[in-house]
């Protein structure tokens, strides 16, 4: 099976990344989208090699299979902070620490986990087309109410303050997707549009959106 | 998810360990909805399980509690030092957390059995549990020593331990696939720290257990 490799239009003033940071990416993954954000901010370029997951592609024969035999994507991100510490995403005060770590299990063990395709398929399959669809809505809202209260008393431009944090890669493309998909009701979840609206004005939000991706479906 | 029993017993764990730290135990009856109650609430909003409490403090999530707890409390280190070791240990407390227990939790088991059918139930979470723990044999390959990155605990082993023993007890998976993770918790199961965390040593252990 081919992947494709192929450079992605990333930040040209970035730092030097020593080694060379390859991404296996698929387009509309939410966890895929949390990381190409991650190494925006980051300012780290990195070569895009797409794995259709829809094809089924993590499965085939091949260097993708080889590499990355696990069936999460999440913790990318503490190794990236750890390796390459500029434009931290993590704050220095545990409070806020702690906030943006709580944020980002919120969304991957609380939300993305049962919007699974998956997930979701085999709802509409022993259930019902609109069991789906209210599941979905069900889990997405409870995590985000949740998030509201999470953030009321530290939330600023972005989630934890006046800076991209940890809990901003994981809201934003999370709050996107459950617009696309769901068609989610924002207006119940003021702070969490608020945030969602400063994040798409970021460049680093920009360049990391399914639709820019090389994979992305014409 | 963190709104069910099985997490609960990671944030146990690493209190007891060789951290050695103490710590007032508080109930929470899930079954009875006390997650709600105002006083709960309040100290928690999002009416979730385990929190912790440290002076002016209060965090909940069992990864940020972990993680809040490592730099708070730098003795007996629950991460390794080698990045790559490291990265291992996140990616398998993230199988669990993410892969795993959201899939398996009490109200997602309801719902299956309550909307699809009580029959598929059982199936449904021994798959769930099938796919994550053949991740995680292929993860820890050649990183496994007596414990799960080596032979200390680390946090992957907080992760493991309640998880697999919640596969054996609650869902009868049956482990003769899982070699390495069989031995680790065998493992586990010597250990004082793991023993003394486990849901029947808890003060809210149900003294009449309810079938």
């Amino acid at each position: 099976m081919d992947f494709n490799g192929q450079k992605t239009p990333s930040d040209s003033s970035s730092p030097s990344s020593p080694s060379k940071l390859v991404l296996y990416s698929y387009w509309q993954s939410s966890c895929s989208w949390r990381v190409r954000f991650a190494l925006n901010v980051k300012g780290l370029s990195y070569e895009y090699k797409s794995v259709n997951l829809v094809k089924g592609e993590q499965f085939s024969p091949g260097e993708f299979r080889d590499l990355y035999l696990t069936t999460s994507v999440d913790i990318s991100r503490e190794y990236l902070e750890e390796k390459y510490p500029q434009k931290a995403l993590l704050p220095l005060d545990p409070r806020l620490k702690a906030v943006n770590l709580q944020a980002a299990s919120i969304i991957s063990s609380s939300i993305q986990p049962l919007q699974m395709l998956s997930v979701l398929k085999y709802i509409e399959e022993k259930v019902g087309r609109e069991e789906r669809l209210s599941w979905a809505v069900y889990y997405v809202e409870k995590g985000f109410f949740a998030l509201e209260k999470l953030l009321e008393d530290c939330v600023g431009r972005y989630a934890t303050g006046e800076e991209v944090y940890m809990a901003d890669v994981f809201l934003a493309p999370q709050i996107a997707i459950a617009i696309a998909r769901i068609d989610i009701d924002m207006s119940k979840f003021p702070l969490l549009s608020r945030i969602y609206e400063s994040c798409k004005a970021l460049p680093e939000f920009q360049a990391s959106s399914p639709e820019r991706q090389p994979d992305a479906a014409q | 998810m963190e709104d069910s029993l099985e997490l609960v017993p990671v944030a146990r764990f690493v209190e007891s360990s060789g951290d050695g730290l103490k710590y007032e135990y508080k109930a929470v009856n899930l079954v009875k909805g006390e997650q709600f109650s105002p006083a709960f609430s309040n100290l928690n909003p999002m009416g979730y399980v385990p929190v912790l409490v440290d002076g002016d403090i209060i965090i909940s999530d069992s990864f940020a509690i972990l993680m809040y707890l490592e730099e708070r409390y730098p003795q007996n280190p629950l991460l390794p030092h080698d990045l790559q070791k490291k990265a291992i240990n996140y990616q398998a407390a993230s199988i669990v957390s993410s892969s795993i227990q959201p899939l398996q939790n009490l109200a997602v088991l309801k719902y299956i059995e309550e909307k699809v059918s009580p029959d598929e139930k059982i199936p449904w979470v021994q798959f769930h549990i099938g796919k994550g723990f053949t991740a995680l044999e292929k993860l820890l390959n050649g990183y496994a020593g007596r414990y799960a990155t080596g032979d200390e605990v680390f946090l992957a082993d907080l992760f493991l331990a309640p998880q697999i023993s919640a596969a054996i007890s609650r869902f009868n998976v049956d482990m003769t696939q899982f070699p390495l993770l069989s031995r680790l918790n065998d493992a586990y199961n010597e250990l004082s720290a793991f023993q003394d965390a486990m849901p029947e040593k808890q003060p809210d252990y149900p003294v009449v257990s309810k079938g």
